[in-house]
Order: structure tokens, then C-alpha cells, then sequence
């Protein structure tokens, strides 16, 4: 085990000591032999399989159907964590939406200085086609996924927000079905809040957006289609809400309003839920090269005739150069500091910062200000000699395209490897539905497990995996299943 | 309002399971037609599986001997053969996934778990291990249709058992036009000294052997078979049973979507035929011209439906 890293669960004293809230996880743990939990976490990815949960890797040919490795020890949140968390992410993202208003309207924030002009108007994340525009009932980032990273017990950071189209939320859903079918004893040691309320929650989202006054709003999910590597969540979320998942090829926009093409003729739509980046949006507006699109799209949206969710140009939000001033951000529209800090971050492209950085390539961890999924990434301390080097003349070359930030000592949560339950590095993804009538987050999240021996990349095309996340709850609803009256009686009058 | 993909999507979802199920009848018939028959006549059942399938010319093309493991690979397992189950299960998966929300889990899982069957063994094997494999598709195809009675009762469910129903008559009728061929050479009576084995094949892939009995207390004459697998809608796989079940399905359409059209008054009039048809008249007339007009109806119909559903 790796020194100084927290365990959630183990604490720093190993097996031996738990932190005193899990004694009965930990206990769990030691009573289950491990060629059961072996047995258990082999029957979740046969289900998982069978289903279809599988995702593409990009580039790789032969793996063209994976799934993502699922590991059966939870993640487990203490009620008094989960409700910090809650209002840190509320705020996060209530900073968030505020600010898109204010950076496609009137722009107060750049006129105040609080954040350098150049660095919003000149980032290929903005987007002028949609300038001036305001979204139904004034809601840009209706789905966030806030990264969180633990360091810890009451150490949280802000990792990255994503107020694009994060995903990974059918993990959250699916992972909690296959706990409660293989562990059912864990839902009777702790009482763990429901997650399965996203979808209902997700569809009022998404109605209580909808433009205009219609009784009913027709509301769909646009997809890409079946060779998306996130296809599988596209069409669970579509089916969990009772909505039609469409492809660009079924809409059509006629006089600025979006229709989808039916057996019985066009119907509506007033809100679309795209899975479908700003680039391929509407080949109009955006690229003429794409394939994907819908053709005035972005027209129709302007009308304020549809509801997109997320609304285009939400990535000036989350790319890592803003997300350094996320602090600033905060304040600025909420009065307030932020409840969750940022990881400290350098700024590259301040001369200062750069000094700094290159200095010490080997102790942090550099990221292209647009990249993700850990890709265009430098951990320092596990780098090669030739990649710190590689990234140094990049970073001279084009120092305003990295970040960097300390190599944390990552929490880590008890995972089943090869020889046995080992500590492995974890962070998180919780999900937060913003609509016209406030601000929602689900009790759970995507918990990301990096399941190399110290390895800190947690990204799925990077041989991550995925845990539960249990949220306790101190009473109320909790995930159980009842049986009443639904057993043949045996043997009437024995 | 069900999207016009979609409904191309799931009307093509039950087509090709139906295609699948279909083949995988066939090879378990030729597998028993083969082992019963003296050499040269396993390599004719062979054959003649291939014509059943619209595949001789295929097959022929790759070059391989006409045997029992090459033509039972070539059916199954071949992935540059369209025609075979593998390439079917591939395309009924596609679709599936592609409208994954127009079905029920268990629809999905059937198709789903037919796909790693196939997709995880290289050669189906002697021929013990082959019928180990068509089994499997059956079991999964059976699992498939009767999740479909779970789903909800609407245009999902009716447009997969309409593709279904539409490809089931082009199979039965395909099935009695060559195998009839093959065992009538030019001169002999119907009615005449016949090949028990080879017309229990063709019962055995329509899964009517004991429907036959039950119905027909005559014993085995090629007229009854016919009269079976064309006029009797007490046998789902007959001509008449897959011809009532297309109305039924357009009629509950209609209803649901409030339109009727162009496939509605082609099914209609097609099922009014068939109930006025003799059987000694079609054996009179010429039961491979019959065959072959019902076989052209059949296209027809199936591109009168895309036009009504505006299958995109």
C-alpha cells in the first residue's frame, strides 16, 4: 500500500483499523471470501454484457464492444459528507449558469476585469454563432457532472466541470441494479438513498424548460446513433424517461420548428435532450462538412421555438484555462466563497506560472486546457524521462494551451485485484440537473476507479473501472425491497 | 408517434429473427434428411437446403464441396455469406440496437445473447455440435417471440410480427417450390410412390409433423402436404395462416394509428383469395406457377408497407 494516500474506508490504518463508521463494510469484507466477491463481480459484467452497457474504443478495432470493468466493493458517502457536497455542487453550478448568461449577453464579468478578455473571446470554446442568444427560461447547463477528488476526510476538489454533455450516468443506475441483485445484504447494514429517481427527475427537467406554454412538451433524446461509443446510455436514458430517441436523420426543421418524422406524419418537439457535440449540431451554423446534424437547428433555437440541453457553447464553462477562475467566477455572481476549492492550478500561459511548471514537470500533472477522457495528459511522476521532455517543447511552443496542476494524493476505496482487496485511487462524478424551478442533485454519482496498482488515471478508455456509490442516509427512503403478501403461502392450515 | 425509422427498424428486427429461425429449421432437417439417406442423396439434401435459401449460386461462388460441414458452416457460422444465421442474428442485433428503446430488455437479450453464441465459435462443429447450435437460435428466437407478447401491445410489437409474418409466408412458400421440384421429376403422378424421408423434411421444418397427423388420417401424400402448408390456417407456418396474420396485424395498425392504406387493400384482397383456393385446382394450374406468383405478391406487399409507414 502506498503511504500517505487515504483510504475512505480503511482510513490510514489499513484493514486492521477502519475508520469507525465502516467497521461494518470492513467487516463485510473480511467475512466474504474473496472467490465469492470474485464470483459476484463476474456475474455483474455477464449482465452488463448481456444488456449491451458496452462502449467503443476509439482507435481500437478488435475491441470494438467492451464493457467497462465493474468492481463490487462500493464507494460509500456519510450523510454529513453528501450534504456538503450538495451545496458545494448546487452553488458550482448555479456559478455556472450565471455565467454563461453573462458571457453571452452583457459580458459584466470581462468589463470588471475579473477575468482576462482575450482569454473568453479568443477560446475556440466560445461561440459567437450563438452570441446573444438566450435559452428557454434562461437555463444553459441543465446536466453538469462536477469532478470531484477526495484527498482527505474532509478534503475535496473540484477536478473539472462539465457542462457540455457528461456522461456515465447509466453507470450510476445500472451499477446500484446489479448491487442490489448480487449484495442485498449490504442494503440491509446501511440505508442507502435511491438513485433511481434520475430519470423522473431528468424528464421534469427537461419538461419544466420547455419554450412557450404547451400542456404536454414533446421531448426527445439525439443521438449520433448505435455506433456511439455512449450509445447504450443514450437509448437507457430515452427508455427510462418513456421518450423517443432520435437521430438527426428524423428531424427536420421547417419555418424555425424542429419536427420528428412518424409513421403517422411530423410531429413537434419542444425539447431535445442532444447527445451530439455543438460541431455537429447543425452543419448551418456549425461545420458544413458534418454528416450529422439537423439543418437549422440553431434557427429554430434562436426562434426560441426549442430547448437544447445543453445549450450550444456551453465549453467556455468548462475548459481547464476558465476553470482556474472558477473561484473568481463564484464569487463574483454568488457573493459567496466557493464551498468546494479547486485543485491549485497553473496557468501557463502567465510567464510566472510557466517558470514554475517547467521547473518542476516531474512533480505535476500538465493537461491540454480543451482535452479529455486523459488523453493529451502528463502525470510527472510516473512520466518517462522523453515525455517530460516532449511536453516541455510543447509547452514553450504553445504555453497557452496548458494547465498544471500537483500530483495529489488520490483517496482510495478498497478494490478486488488479482491478489485479493487492495487499495486503488477513485474520484467522482455526481450529476446536477439545473431547470426552471431550481437545482437538483441526485444522492449518488459515478464513482471512476483507476485499477492499476498507484496508477491516478481513472478514464474508462484507459483501463478504468467503475464502483457503486452508496450515499447514507440518517433515515427516510432507503433502497430496499419489500415482498409483502406476494408469497404463495405453503401447506394452508399446517 | 412512432418514428419512421424505427418502425423500418422493427419490421426489419422481425424479419430477419424470422430468416434466422427459418435457416436454423432447415440445417436441423437436412442434418436428419442426410443421415437417413444412402450417398448420393445426402449431398442432394445438401442442395437443396442451398436453393431453399435463395443461396445455390452463393455457395457455388466459394468454390467448396457441397458436404455437411462445409454447407452447415456456410449456413451458420459464414460471415461473408448474407444470407446465413450469423449474418441475420447481425442484422437483427443492428436493428435492435438501433430502436433499443421500441423493446422490451428481455427482446433485447434474446437477440443479444444470440449474437456471443455465434460470435464466439469459429465452426459449428460435426454434426451433434451443429444441432447443438441451431438449437440455441431456436431457444433464443423462441425466447425473442414470446418477450414480444410482453411488450406493450402496440405498433412496436405489431410491425415485428408483421415483418415476421410477411418473411414466414416468402419461407414456407420457397421451402414447398423446390423441395416439390426435387421430389416430382417430370412425369411422375402426385399421388405416386413417394420419399417418406424427404416429405418429412419439409413438415419437420415447418414444425408440422404432428400437425399433419392430427389433420390428415390418410398417411403421407404429397396433396396433403400442400393442401397443409397453403390452405390450413391451423398451421402458423402455412401460406393462409401467415396471410390472415398480416391483416390482423395492418388492421390493428390502423386502428392505432387512425391510417389505412395501399398494404391494407393488398392484404385484404390476398387473404380473400386464398380462402376461395382448392388445392386440386393449384396442383391442376401448377403449383410452382402458384408458388412463384405468391412469392411476387409477397415483394409487393412487403414495399407497399414501407410506403405506408414511411420507412426512411
Amino acid at each position: 500500500m502506498e503511504s500517505g494516500a487515504f483510504d475512505e474506508i480503511w482510513g490510514h490504518g489499513g484493514p486492521a483499523a477502519p475508520r469507525s463508521e465502516f467497521a461494518a463494510l470492513s467487516q463485510w469484507l473480511e467475512d466474504t471470501p474473496g472467490a465469492e466477491l470474485q464470483r459476484r463481480q463476474q456475474a455483474a459484467e455477464a449482465a452488463f454484457r448481456q444488456l449491451g452497457i458496452t462502449f467503443a474504443v476509439y482507435g481500437d478495432t478488435d475491441a470494438a464492444e467492451r464493457i467497462i470493468p465493474f468492481d463490487i466493493v462500493p464507494r460509500i458517502f456519510l450523510p454529513n459528507e453528501w450534504a456538503r457536497l450538495s451545496e458545494g455542487l448546487i452553488q458550482r453550478t448555479q456559478a455556472i449558469n450565471l455565467f454563461l448568461e453573462d458571457i453571452y449577453g452583457r459580458r459584466r464579468i470581462l468589463a470588471e476585469g475579473v477575468i482576462p478578455p482575450e482569454l473568453v473571446m479568443l477560446n475556440d470554446q466560445f461561440r459567437p454563432e450563438v452570441d446573444g442568444i438566450r435559452p428557454p427560461h434562461g437555463v444553459w447547463a441543465h446536466i453538469c457532472g462536477i469532478d470531484l477528488v477526495r484527498t482527505g476526510p474532509d478534503q475535496f476538489f473540484v477536478l473539472e466541470d462539465n457542462a457540455r454533455t457528461p456522461s456515465g450516468v447509466s453507470y450510476m443506475l445500472e451499477n446500484r441494479e446489479a448491487m442490489i441483485r448480487l449484495c442485498p445484504e449490504l442494503f440491509r447494514s446501511f440505508r442507502v438513498a435511491p438513485v433511481d429517481s434520475y430519470p423522473d427527475t431528468l424528464h421534469h427537467t427537461m419538461r419544466s424548460v420547455a419554450p412557450g406554454d404547451t400542456a404536454s412538451p414533446v421531448c426527445v433524446v439525439l443521438t449520433p446513433g448505435h455506433f456511439n461509443s455512449a450509445y447504450y446510455e443514450h437509448s437507457f436514458l430515452a427508455d427510462s424517461m418513456g421518450i423517443e430517441l432520435v437521430e438527426a436523420a428524423d428531424l427536420v426543421v421547417d419555418d424555425d420548428v424542429v419536427y420528428m418524422q412518424t409513421i403517422a406524419g411530423r410531429v413537434r418537439i419542444d425539447v431535445i435532450y442532444r447527445r451530439i457535440d455543438d460541431d455537429f449540431l447543425d452543419p448551418v451554423t456549425f461545420r458544413p462538412d458534418s454528416l450529422l446534424g439537423v439543418p437549422g437547428l440553431i434557427a429554430a433555437y434562436r426562434a426560441g421555438n426549442v430547448a437544447l440541453i445543453n445549450a450550444p457553447g456551453n465549453g467556455i464553462a468548462d475548459d481547464k484555462a476558465i476553470y482556474s477562475y472558477m473561484p473568481e467566477i463564484v464569487r463574483f455572481y454568488t457573493g459567496e466563497d466557493a464551498k468546494l476549492p479547486n485543485v491549485e492550478t497553473f496557468r501557463c500561459r502567465e510567464p510566472g506560472a510557466l517558470k514554475y511548471v517547467l521547473d518542476h514537470l516531474s512533480e505535476l500533472v500538465v493537461k491540454l486546457v480543451d482535452g479529455s477522457g486523459g488523453y493529451g495528459m502528463l502525470v510527472g511522476p510516473t512520466a518517462s524521462k522523453r515525455q517530460i521532455e516532449e511536453f516541455r517543447a510543447a509547452l514553450i511552443a504553445e504555453p497557452h494551451r496548458y494547465i498544471a496542476q500537483p500530483t495529489l494524493a488520490l483517496s482510495t476505496v478498497p478494490t478486488l485485484a488479482d491478489q485479493g482487496l487492495a487499495p486503488r485511487h477513485v474520484d467522482f462524478r455526481p450529476f446536477v440537473l439545473t431547470g426552471s424551478d431550481g437545482v437538483r442533485v441526485v444522492p449518488g454519482g459515478l464513482t471512476r476507479v483507476a485499477l492499476k496498482e498507484g496508477s491516478l488515471v481513472v478514464n474508462s478508455s484507459q483501463g478504468g473501472g467503475t464502483k457503486d456509490s452508496f450515499v447514507l442516509v440518517e433515515s427516510g427512503p432507503s433502497q430496499t425491497q419489500s415482498q409483502d403478501g406476494m408469497v404463495q403461502s405453503q401447506g394452508a392450515g399446517a | 408517434m412512432m418514428l419512421s425509422r424505427t418502425a423500418a427498424a422493427l419490421y426489419w428486427l422481425g424479419r430477419y429473427v424470422e430468416r434466422a429461425d427459418f435457416i436454423a429449421r432447415l440445417v436441423e432437417a437436412t442434418i436428419r434428411l442426410d443421415a437417413l439417406s444412402a450417398r448420393p442423396a445426402g449431398e442432394q439434401a445438401w442442395q437443396s437446403a442451398l436453393a431453399v435459401s435463395y443461396t445455390e449460386e452463393a455457395f457455388a461462388a466459394t468454390g467448396l464441396e457441397c458436404t455437411q460441414d462445409r454447407v452447415a458452416r456456410f449456413l451458420t457460422l459464414d460471415e461473408e455469406h448474407p444470407g446465413s444465421i450469423i449474418r441475420c442474428i447481425d442484422m437483427a442485433r443492428n436493428n435492435a440496437r438501433a430502436v433499443r428503446t421500441a423493446l422490451t430488455r428481455e427482446a433485447w437479450t434474446a437477440i443479444n445473447r444470440a449474437w456471443w453464441v455465434f460470435h464466439n465459435r469459429p465452426t459449428p462443429g460435426n454434426a451433434t455440435a451443429t444441432l447443438g447450435l441451431v438449437e440455441t437460435v431456436k431457444a433464443e428466437t423462441r425466447g425473442f417471440e414470446g418477450s414480444i407478447h410482453r411488450m406493450m401491445r402496440n405498433e412496436g410489437a405489431w410491425l415485428i410480427q408483421l415483418g415476421a409474418a410477411i418473411e414466414r409466408a416468402d419461407n414456407t412458400s420457397r421451402l414447398l417450390d423446390v423441395k416439390y421440384h426435387l421430389l416430382l421429376p417430370a412425369g411422375e403422378q402426385v399421388g405416386g410412390v413417394v420419399d417418406r424421408d424427404q416429405w418429412t423434411t419439409i413438415l419437420q421444418t415447418v414444425s408440422a409433423v404432428n400437425a399433419y397427423r392430427w389433420l390428415y388420417r390418410d398417411g403421407l401424400t404429397p396433396a396433403n402436404v400442400i393442401d397443409l402448408l397453403v390452405t390450413r390456417t391451423e398451421l402458423p407456418r402455412s401460406l393462409a395462416a401467415c396471410v390472415e396474420e398480416v391483416v390482423q396485424l395492418l388492421n390493428q395498425l390502423a386502428k392505432h394509428t387512425g391510417k389505412q392504406g395501399e398494404a391494407d387493400r393488398m392484404a385484404r384482397a390476398r387473404m380473400a383469395a386464398i380462402q376461395k383456393t382448392r388445392i386440386a385446382d393449384v396442383i391442376a394450374g401448377g403449383l410452382h406457377e402458384y408458388l412463384g406468383a405468391f412469392i411476387r405478391e409477397n415483394a409487393l406487399l412487403d414495399g407497399a408497407v414501407a410506403r405506408q409507414f414511411r420507412f426512411i
